[in-house]
């Protein structure tokens, strides 16, 4: 098997989390579709390294998860205050961006 | 060069399993099940890292992505998205058609550059990690991506910082006392005695069951609010009511093998007591109340 | 000496500040003000004339350098004066006049609540019409130029609650608006073509620009001076002019300011004299309003609009001699200076008829006066016999020889201009024979005043009794001092300037002097003169001296009518002009409305459509964004991998 069988399932599993944020509603799990999406992409580093013989793949691979991490709590956090003023937790409820 | 059996028949078994649980995360009603799906694929992701050479890595997303990240998803599902399951209905109009044809084109575009890339050979990572794959890492990140590494720990303790300013909520004003609240209650009519219980039948001793009011309907207030907005509160009331007739009947028996005097005061002594005790016993008590009726 | 150049326009520009802004509080000396600087700028005139008679001819030339105006790279404009012959000749002319006027107001205003404003006014006029002929270069004379633009607007309107005088003020600006574009213009072209507004080096190199420039120079500064010298066609605005103050007519409107058009083509004689087809046009202009007024002259029944037609011909005479270059510079001025006295006078004599007949203007309704205006009627009298070229008088020294001159000019020509100015004479004679006898002549026909409650049109500072007959009385000593003065300039000028050609010699050196050949000889031109000049006379004596006047003028024939309206002149504009100016901002205003405005309401309105659609699409829900997002990476993806194909 070619490992380039993994980027092509890194491709899929991006679009699906893709797909997912433009469809799902609810923000928490919009919030899951974007990891689903960083995942795939790590995905994809890794195989990379693999391809070429060296490790930066991985690095960049690490490093997106330490973003990934940061990008979660400061996320979750504005769910969690959005949550409390409004009841909700529906992105389409936070639609003022508009004429 | 190719690869291993093993890790093709590996790829094929997970790589189906990761997708599902895509796909999954994408389409479950509740976020629980969402968040369940996207850690199963997280799992699988952590193996074919693993596989591709990535131990390290391969550890980290179990750990740190599966551990501790979709834990927190998982306590900010229990705080937040717990009302109810969500509606999979669009109230956009298009958008899911917009979606499924922007994701199916780009996906294609991906698929069709990485097949134009055509990778016939790779190197592998066997000298790379010849030194260990750890050590091979560390060397890179405190050697060449020191400085990125740098700013990453000022990205964690911003974030972590922001995340507390955006949760946390100055108290602005004295807490009110517990006397406070109690004349406050008083003063706004509000339900000054405690809240009813749920249901405590012997059988059914559960929080998700309501309490039965003397007249046999049930009440809402002994179940918490949560359980109610999402629709899993048992009702027992129409059980009761049978129970209550064969209740009746029994004492109906009883009674005319017994005869009437000796039950009396220790009836009224009980609906007495249940009258004390308010609506919080009247689940309890409907047998009790029964006999009373009955009598 | 230089310095006193500037204290020349500076004393009347003062007394005109400290009239205008001073306020109420100086009512009661405003007009001795006013007078007192008047007459220290006359003062410092003759005290200059004084001295450059003392110095060789050809260093008589003053210039005084104030300071720079507009130094801008290449472009310098100085306020900077010249004081040369022809100016100083200005100068004594108008401070001499203007002051004569200035004490005569004093009287004719007596009754005015606003006497010291129209004295600021006066002040005004003179600093501006000074510094108008004492300028050295154009610009700083365009700036002298509008100021007695606005000198004048401001005097005949000066009884802006008659409608007619608001009215015939803005006809006379607007008027001069048309002149003054012509002047500005030439100013422009001749910095173009020179490099420089200052006269001494525009005259010293004028001959060194093309033909056609100099054409256009010329025709240019032609239309200036048609404007503000009322010459055909723009002669309109100054017999509605007299609706001012008659010393305001008097001193601008026929001694000083009118002849400033004279003045221009005078000193830019080096440019016209390079221009032969401008000086034509000079001259043809000159000839036809010449003609022009004197006809008009002819027909009107009020006074001073007679008086104003013959001011035009008068000037029309002098434009005439200007026109015909060296040979009649120095008589074009000459006429002027004393057209200036005879015409001031003629103008202060009318002034005091009206102030002795309850301000009645139609000389029909006067009559026999001789008798109880004696002061004015020889006032009157010499200015008549001056203004007809009565010999020995100064109109006679002066037009004989602008007569004798436009015949010099030979050719035919010279027969068509001298055949003009020669018959001119004699239909001057005629109008001015006219307007004595039916002023001092004749029967009484005088008529009540009336009501000034009902014809808002009669001047205020004249006391006015209703329905009573006039009282003629002779005017207060402050009028009548001025008009014997000027009767005498009148009697004795022309005579003194031409003692051994003095007037000629003074002048010569600014202008320069060749005698034409003239086909007739002086005794034969005065001889001729003197036959038109009787014929005119006696016609008018048959006419209006004879018989009976009637006190409603005779329908009269068709060129009569005509000349009552100025020769439909203002039908004329209406109809040409105005009309046309209508149609042409109409529909200007019809394209502008439905081209430009179409194009820019449609423009906006297309605009306005496509951002109400657009905006549709911004819906606020963020995963509307996201899909745009999502789509706009796929197209740069698709891009990518296209570009790496090809």
């Amino acid at each position: 098997m070619n490992p380039i069988n993994y980027l092509y399932l890194s491709a899929l599993l991006f679009t699906i989390g893709g797909a997912g944020v433009l469809v799902r509603r609810n923000a928490i799990i919009v919030f899951m579709c974007v990891e689903l999406m960083l995942n795939a992409c790590n995905l994809a580093f890794v195989t990379f390294a693999r391809l070429h013989g060296n490790l930066d793949g991985q690095i960049i691979a690490f490093f997106t998860m330490v973003v990934a991490a940061a990008e979660v709590v400061v996320g979750l956090a504005i769910i969690v205050t959005f949550f409390r003023s409004r009841h909700s937790a529906s992105v389409d409820d936070a639609s003022l961006m508009k004429l | 060069m190719t690869t291993s059996t093993g890790e093709a028949v590996q790829f094929w078994l997970l790589g189906i399993v990761a997708v599902l649980g895509a796909l999954g995360t994408v389409a479950m009603k509740k976020a629980v099940h969402s968040a369940l799906s996207l850690a199963g694929t997280m799992i699988i992701l952590a193996v074919f890292y693993l596989a591709n050479g990535a131990y390290f890595l391969g550890v980290v997303q179990i750990v740190v992505y599966t551990g501790a990240i979709m834990m927190l998803f998982l306590f900010v599902v229990m705080l937040v998205g717990i009302t109810a399951a969500d509606s999979l209905k669009e109230t956009i109009r298009g958008q899911r058609w917009l979606a499924v044809l922007c994701g199916l084109g780009f996906g294609i575009l991906l698929i069709a550059g990485l097949g134009n890339a055509s990778v016939h050979s790779f190197t592998g990572l066997g000298q790379a990690n010849s030194g260990g794959n750890v050590e091979g890492l560390a060397r890179l990140i405190f050697t060449t991506y020191v400085w990125a590494f740098e700013i990453t720990g000022a990205l964690l303790i911003t974030a972590a910082v922001g995340a507390m300013v955006l949760t946390h909520r100055e108290r602005t004003e004295r807490a009110a006392t517990q006397r406070e609240l109690a004349e406050r209650r008083v003063r706004e009519g509000a339900q000054v005695p405690p809240l009813p219980a749920p249901g405590v039948y012997a059988r059914h001793n559960a929080v998700d069951i309501p309490g039965l009011l003397p007249d046999g309907t049930p009440a809402e207030l002994s179940v918490s609010e949560t359980l109610r907005a999402r629709g899993q509160v048992r009702d027992v009331s129409g059980e009761a009511l049978e129970h209550l007739k064969e209740l009746e009947q029994r004492s109906e028996e009883y009674a005319e093998g017994e005869g009437e005097s000796g039950a009396r005061p220790e009836n009224s002594a009980n609906g007495a007591a249940n009258s004390a005790n308010g609506p919080a016993n009247s689940a309890n008590g409907p047998a009790n109340s029964a006999n009373g009726a009955a009598k | 000496m230089d310095h006193l150049i500037g204290a020349l326009i500076g004393a009347p520009l003062l007394g005109a500040g400290i009239l205008l802004v001073g306020g109420r509080r100086l009512d009661r000396v405003g007009h001795w003000i006013g007078c007192l600087l008047a007459a220290v700028s006359f003062g410092i005139g003759a005290a200059l004339f004084a001295d450059m008679l003392g110095k060789p001819t050809d260093q008589r030339t003053l210039t005084s350098h104030l300071y720079s105006w507009v130094p801008v790279g290449g472009f310098r404009a100085d306020v900077a004066f010249q004081l040369d012959q022809l100016s100083m000749t200005f100068v004594l002319l108008i401070t001499g006049v203007g002051t004569l006027i200035h004490i005569y107001s004093i009287g004719y205003m007596a009754h005015d609540e606003n006497r010291r404003r129209f004295f600021g006014y006066l002040n005004l006029f003179l600093a501006a019409m000074l510094l108008l002929v004492l300028a050295d270069n154009y610009l700083l004379l365009y700036v002298g130029w509008e100021g007695v633009g606005l000198a004048s607007y401001l005097l005949i309107g000066f009884w802006q609650h008659k409608p007619s005088a608001a009215t015939a003020a803005k006809k006379a600006f607007i008027v001069n608006r048309v002149g003054d574009m012509g002047l500005s213009i030439a100013i422009m072209v001749l910095f173009t073509t020179y490099g420089t507004f200052s006269f001494g080096p525009v005259f010293a190199h004028a001959t060194g620009a093309s033909q056609a420039k100099l054409t256009v120079i010329g025709l240019l500064l032609l239309l200036g001076a048609c404007g503000k010298s009322a010459q055909v066609p723009l002669q309109s605005w100054l017999g509605d002019a007299m609706e001012g103050p008659t010393p305001v007519s008097a001193l601008i409107h026929a001694a000083t300011m009118v002849t400033a058009g004279v003045y221009l083509v005078t000193r830019s004689g080096a440019i016209f004299n390079a221009a032969p087809t401008a000086q034509l046009a000079v001259c043809v202009v000159g000839a036809v309003t010449l003609m022009f007024g004197a006809i008009v002259g002819c027909a009107k029944d009020d006074i001073k609009k007679a008086l104003a037609g013959s001011t035009m011909s008068q000037i029309g005479y002098m434009m005439l001699a200007a026109g015909l270059g060296p040979i009649g510079y120095v008589f074009a001025i000459m006429h002027l200076v004393t057209h200036g006295f005879f015409k001031a006078g003629l103008f202060l004599g009318a002034g005091s008829v009206m102030h002795g007949m309850n301000d009645e203007v139609d000389m029909r309704k006067y009559g026999g006066l001789r008798r109880y205006m004696p002061i004015t009627y020889v006032t009157f009298g010499l200015g008549y016999l001056a203004i007809i070229g009565f010999p020995g008088l100064s109109g006679y020294w002066s037009k004989d020889k602008i007569i004798e001159a436009a015949f010099a000019k030979g050719g035919t020509e010279g027969w068509i201009l001298g055949g003009v100015a020669l018959l001119g004479a004699g239909i001057t004679a005629y109008y001015m024979t006219r307007v004595m006898v039916l002023t001092f002549f004749g029967e009484e026909r005088w008529e009540p005043a009336p009501d000034p409650d009902k014809t808002p049109g009669v001047e205020p500072g004249i006391e006015v009794h209703p329905g009573e007959l006039p009282h003629p009385h002779e005017s207060p000593r402050s009028m009548t001092i001025p008009m014997v003065i000027l009767a005498f300039g009148s009697v004795f000028a022309g005579g003194l300037f031409s003692i051994n050609s003095a007037f000629l010699k003074w002048l010569e050196p600014v202008t320069g002097h060749s005698e034409g050949h003239s086909p007739v000889s002086t005794w034969e031109v005065t001889a001729a003169t003197l036959v038109v000049l009787v014929v005119g006379g006696a016609l008018a004596w048959a006419q209006y001296g004879r018989r009976p006047v009637p006190v409603t003028a005779p329908r009269g024939s068709l060129v009569t009518r005509a000349a009552r309206r100025d020769l439909l002149q203002d039908d004329f504009n209406h109809i040409v002009l105005v009309r046309g100016g209508e149609h042409l901002t109409r529909s200007l205003v019809y394209l502008d409305h439905s081209l430009v405005d179409g194009a820019v309401n449609g423009t906006a309105a297309s605009v306005g459509g496509l951002s109400a659609r657009l905006r549709q699409v911004q819906n606020g829900y963020v995963r509307s964004y996201a899909v745009s997002m999502l789509g706009g990476t796929a197209v740069l993806v698709a891009a990518t991998l296209l570009m790496r194909a090809v």
